[in-house]
Order: structure tokens, then C-alpha cells, then sequence
């Protein structure tokens, strides 16, 4: 049985900034499994349908889960309700393709608000050859800066108001940083003109990337077909599901287009 | 002996649960959570006639107690249905009914035709999915329509089939008697309700395809309802469906006259709902001395 489906004990939260919750989950079976970039569905009493998170970090050891979330709706704000020792009903883990190491050394990861949590474990692969950059509405959205700091990654932080870190976004300083050293992959997860432009830079210069895209789910294990995004392969462009053969996709075979 | 063993158009089926067609895919991603033999059949995956690829996402929108979507019967085509999907299915000691739909008249007949070769054990025949223009609900929401679809693909193969009726008509019950009087086996319902949401921030429809079709608990009453009038105007067996998502749900809908049941919506809430649902009326059999099941088929005492 590859996926675990259950109630679990919430074994910390705390919150990180406003609106936005950490949350780590006692599942020994689900974290045993769990790869970076895959992602949790969690039940939230009174609604239909289950919220996915990403997975924000994998402890096999201790067997426990961590994501970090922000209250957008009402499914949300309802989970972000939930206390240390309250069980959480999940199915995890979820996400046919995560986040791919093999073959590069060097890599550039960005995270666009609440797409940074998915980033973490991918900043703990490449420790010190990783240089992550993180971008946020205002110093209040910032999260996360030091468990990047903690990975011996360097850290960059932008602002779209300069209130921390240095104003701007993040794909100015991705071109900087491409100038100064040119990284194997790019690994990013954000809002989707974030990703389109990430993208774009990344194809001027010859380098992979590998994103991690979001749409709203049914089933979230590719039985239901209501997650598709547009890729393009040889040319073709067909439909992907965002939950099965995701949520991590090459960047160049995403069409980002509305 | 199998107190919930049920024999539906001629076909026997270990237990009257089915997960509903489109909700389930072609069962292999569920095989991750439970061993498919539980079930009493399986309805897979809407085939037509070529690959669809559906609808632009976004394809689904949550509803008080329910969800909308709006897939376009996204499928890779009856051929490759038959070739890559069937024979997989076929060895999982279950029974399995193909969906099917086509896009025009003709496309019904040659979807048909082709499934008639295989070894399937039963053909369910929407015509009413919400979600796309031609064929689909076109046929499914007048008695001619309906009737003209069940002539050609009873023309088309021997094997039972099961006409699955749409909710978004004034009267199912004259629809249901139109398909029966054109040699259907059998009929399910209901197909899910047409329906809206919009994102008041953007003042666009959640569903890209603006409208959808509705499914879940919020559509159960209708449901119930529905199959209640069907069952008391044809004589073939119906298979209710439509909110479906507990045992007790089952019997109601039992009661109100459904042979058999499908589980849709609920699944994506919890995936293991239908097994739950089985082992809720094997107890319900039990603790209430039941001989079958089939004893509670239609027995509402309506005032
Ligand atoms: C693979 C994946 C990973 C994600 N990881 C994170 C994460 O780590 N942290 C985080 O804060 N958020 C994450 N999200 C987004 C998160 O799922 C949504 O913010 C959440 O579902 C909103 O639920 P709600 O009830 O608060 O909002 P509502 O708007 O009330 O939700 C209504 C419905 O729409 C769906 N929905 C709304 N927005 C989104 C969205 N952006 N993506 C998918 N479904 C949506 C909901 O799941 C629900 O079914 C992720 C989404 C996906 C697909
Ligand atoms: C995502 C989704 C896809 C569906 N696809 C099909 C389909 O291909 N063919 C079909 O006959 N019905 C399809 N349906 C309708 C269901 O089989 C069922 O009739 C309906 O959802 C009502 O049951 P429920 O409330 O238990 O979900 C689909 C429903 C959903 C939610
Ligand atoms: S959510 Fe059902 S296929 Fe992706």
C-alpha cells in the first residue's frame, strides 16, 4: 500500500507569521515514503473536498511531516484551528513525480510566498551548493528564512516593498545570481507568472528547471481528471494531472499561458 | 450465503456497491488503498469514440456539501479502452460495467459495437453528462433523444444495458419509461445537476467550462427522490445514485427502490467510502435478520 490514509496526531503548531501556520504530524508510514515536492490532502470537517499542502519537510527518523500553510478560505482557516494533539486526516503521500537531484550540483531555488515551504527540503539536499531565493508581498508575509539559513544555503530575500531584505523580485535577483554563477537547475514554486518568467530567464541562459504547480483537486491520486494544467511535449500539447504526473513538472514542458 | 448478493439486469454482483463512473478512473489508483474483489462492480471512466481531452481547467468547484465539475469526459478513446484498459480490469474479480457516451447518434452505435466484442459484462449508456455540447445531455433531457440512443445501441450488442438518466429534466420518470420501452436492461440515475459558482473577487465562474455538474450529499434528496419515481413507473431495475455517502444513505436509496447503488463525490472525501458502505450493510443485514438485501429494495411505505 503506497499511500497511508488516516487520522494522525498534530504533534506542533506554531504560527509563523499572520495567517500562516506550521504544523508537524506524527505518520511514521507517510513520512517513511515521502519524497520532496510531494504533497498531503488533508480532510477538514464540514467540507467536501480535501485541501493539498505541500509537504515542508520529511523527518524519517522521528516519523514525522511538516507543512506550513496560509488561511485563504474557509477550509483553511478551519485547519488552521486544529491544536497540538488534534488529529488531522490525511492521505499522504500524494504527488506521482516530486522534486528530481540526480545529476546536479549546483542549483538556485525560489520560493514566491507561500510556495517557499515546498522549498525547504530541496535547500537541505544542497546544503551549501544550493542559493535560495525567497520573495514576499512585505516583511510581515516573510517566512522560513531561518530553516533555509539552517541548510548552510545562502539565503536572498526580496520584497515587493523593500520592508525586508532588498525590494524587488525575485526574478531580478535570479538574473544576478545566473551572472555571478550559473547554476545546473532551477528549482521554483509560486505564483504561475512567477514560474512563467523563472522559466523564461532560465531557457535564455540553458538551464533546467523543475516547478511545482497548483490546481484544484478532486480525488488527488489521478482517478477524477479534474486537476489538468497544459504541458507540452515534442511539440504536442496535451493535459497533465497536477496531482499524478506532478506536481512537479519540467518547467519547459509547462504552457503558462492563459 | 452472501446476504448482499444481488443479481442486477441479469448480472450477479457480489454486493450492490459500485463506484460511480468518473469518479474512479479505471480503479487502478484506488488498488493503492484497498483490493478492488470488495466491490460489487466498478463503473468506469466514460468511454467515447475518440480520445477527448475535456475541459480547460479549472474543472471543479466546491459547493455547500457538495462539488461541481465540469471534466468534458476526458478519455482516451473506446480502442484504447479496450486494448490497454479492459483486460486489467477484467481479472479483478469485480464486475465490471463500461460507461459509455458518444458525440453524435452514430458514435453511441460504433462505441457499442466495439465494446460488444469484449468480454464486459455490462454497458451503462450516459446520456446525460453536463459537460459537453454535442451528444451527452442533448439526447438525455428529451424522451425522443433518450429513446432514439437506447434503439441504436441495443441494436449494436446483446449485452445488458443500463441507460443513465439526467436529473435536468421536469419529468425522469417518462424518460425512464421511453428507454425501457426501447429494450434497456436497466437504468441508473441520477447524472449530476447543472450548476454555477462564481468567484465574487474576480466575477468569474470558478469552472472555466462556467457551468458544471453538481454531485454530492447536497444532491441526495433530489436523488432519493428521483429514483423513487422511477422505480414506481418502470419495471426494469434501477441503480441509484447521487449523494451517496454512508451505509445509511445506501438503504435509503435501497428503499426508495435502487437494485443497486453508486458511490461518486464521497470518495474523494474519504477513498475508502464505499468499502465502508459494504461492510455498514452487511451489519444493517445482520442486526435487522434480513434474508438479502434485496428484501429492502423499494420497500419505503409512502403515505
Ligand atoms: C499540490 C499543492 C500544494 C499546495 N501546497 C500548499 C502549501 O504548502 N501551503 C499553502 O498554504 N497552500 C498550498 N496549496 C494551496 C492550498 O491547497 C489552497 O490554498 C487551499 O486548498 C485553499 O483552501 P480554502 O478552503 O482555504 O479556500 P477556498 O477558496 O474556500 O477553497 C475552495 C476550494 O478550492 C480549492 N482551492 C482554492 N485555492 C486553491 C489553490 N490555490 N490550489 C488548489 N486548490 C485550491 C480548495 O482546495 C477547495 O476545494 C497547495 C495546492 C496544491 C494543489
Ligand atoms: C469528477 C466527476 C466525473 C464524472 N464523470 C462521469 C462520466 O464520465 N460518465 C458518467 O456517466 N458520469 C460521470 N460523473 C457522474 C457520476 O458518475 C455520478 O452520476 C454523479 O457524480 C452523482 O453521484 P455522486 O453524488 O455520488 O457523485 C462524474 C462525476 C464526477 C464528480
Ligand atoms: S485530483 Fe483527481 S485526478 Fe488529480
Amino acid at each position: 500500500m503506497k499511500y497511508t490514509q488516516g487520522c494522525y496526531p498534530i504533534i506542533s503548531k506554531t504560527a509563523l507569521a499572520k495567517e500562516i501556520y506550521d504544523m508537524t504530524i506524527l505518520c511514521p508510514d507517510a513520512a517513511q515514503a515521502a519524497q520532496a515536492g510531494q504533497f498531503i490532502n488533508i480532510k477538514v470537517d464540514g467540507f467536501m473536498l480535501r485541501r493539498p499542502i505541500s509537504i515542508c519537510g520529511i523527518d524519517k527518523e522521528k516519523g514525522t511531516l511538516r507543512i506550513v500553510f496560509e488561511v485563504r478560505g474557509k477550509g483553511t482557516k478551519e485547519l488552521s484551528q486544529l491544536a497540538e494533539g488534534d488529529l488531522i486526516d490525511i492521505i499522504a503521500p500524494l504527488g506521482g513525480n516530486g522534486f528530481k537531484f540526480d545529476g546536479y550540483n549546483k542549483a538556485v531555488i525560489i520560493g514566491g510566498g507561500i510556495g517557499n515551504p515546498p522549498m525547504l527540503p530541496i535547500a537541505e539536499h544542497f546544503g551549501t551548493n544550493a542559493k535560495i531565493i525567497s520573495g514576499f508581498r512585505n516583511s510581515s508575509a516573510v517566512i522560513l528564512q531561518n530553516d533555509f539559513a539552517k541548510t548552510g544555503a545562502q539565503t536572498i530575500l526580496c520584497t515587493d516593498d523593500g520592508s525586508a531584505g532588498r525590494k524587488g523580485f525575485v526574478t531580478d535577483a535570479l538574473k544576478e545570481e545566473i551572472a555571478k554563477e550559473k547554476p545546473d537547475v532551477i528549482y521554483a514554486c509560486g505564483p504561475s507568472v512567477m514560474l512563467k518568467r523563472i522559466v523564461e530567464i532560465a531557457r535564455e541562459n540553458g538551464i533546467r528547471t523543475q516547478v511545482s504547480l497548483e490546481e484544484r483537486m478532486g480525488c488527488g491520486i489521478g482517478a477524477c481528471l479534474v486537476c489538468v494544467c497544459r504541458t507540452i511535449r515534442d511539440g504536442e500539447e496535451f493535459y497533465s494531472h497536477v496531482c499524478k504526473d506532478g506536481p512537479v513538472f519540467d518547467g519547459e514542458e509547462v504552457n503558462f499561458d492563459e | 450465503m452472501n446476504k448482499l448478493a444481488v443479481n442486477f439486469a441479469g448480472v450477479d454482483f457480489k454486493n450492490p456497491v459500485i463506484p460511480a463512473s468518473g469518479t474512479f478512473g479505471y480503479g487502478k489508483e484506488y488498488e493503492e488503498f484497498f483490493d478492488l474483489s470488495r466491490l460489487g462492480g466498478i463503473s468506469v471512466k466514460g468511454t467515447t469514440e475518440k480520445l477527448r481531452t475535456g475541459n480547460l481547467p479549472p474543472r471543479i468547484a466546491e459547493t455547500p456539501s457538495g462539488m461541481l465539475n465540469s471534466v468534458g469526459l476526458q478519455n482516451p478513446g473506446v480502442d484504447h479502452f479496450i486494448a490497454h484498459e479492459l483486460p486489467y480490469l477484467m481479472g479483478k474479480n469485480t464486475v465490471i460495467i463500461a460507461n459509455m457516451a458518444g458525440s453524435t447518434a452514430d458514435g453511441y452505435r460504433e462505441v457499442a459495437e466495439k465494446l460488444d466484442q469484449t468480454d464486459v459484462p455490462m454497458i451503462e449508456v450516459n446520456i446525460s453528462c453536463p459537460n459537453v455540447k454535442a451528444g451527452g445531455a442533448a439526447f438525455g433531457v428529451s424522451c425522443e433523444g433518450a429513446a432514439q440512443i437506447t434503439k441504436i445501441v441495443r441494436a449494436a450488442t446483446k449485452k445488458p444495458i443500463m441507460i443513465k438518466l439526467s436529473p435536468n429534466v421536469t419529468n425522469i420518470a417518462e424518460i425512464a419509461k421511453a428507454v425501457e420501452a426501447e429494450g434497456a436492461d436497466a437504468v441508473s440515475l441520477i447524472n449530476t445537476l447543472l450548476g454555477m459558482r462564481i468567484d465574487i473577487r474576480t466575477k468569474r465562474p470558478i469552472l472555466h467550462n462556467n457551468v458544471g455538474g453538481l454531485s454530492g450529499p447536497a444532491v441526495f434528496p433530489v436523488a432519493v427522490r428521483m429514483v423513487w419515481q422511477v422505480a414506481n413507473a418502470v419495471k426494469i431495475p434501477v441503480c441509484g445514485m447521487g449523494g451517496i455517502s454512508t451505509w445509511e444513505d445506501a438503504v435509503e436509496m435501497m428503499m426508495a427502490g435502487a437494485s443497486t447503488v453508486q458511490v461518486g463525490a464521497a470518495l474523494f472525501n474519504d477513498p475508502l467510502a464505499a468499502v465502508k458502505i459494504i461492510d455498514g450493510l452487511e451489519k444493517y443485514v445482520e442486526d435487522n435478520h434480513l434474508n438479502s438485501i434485496n428484501d429492502i429494495v423499494g420497500a419505503v411505505k409512502p403515505w
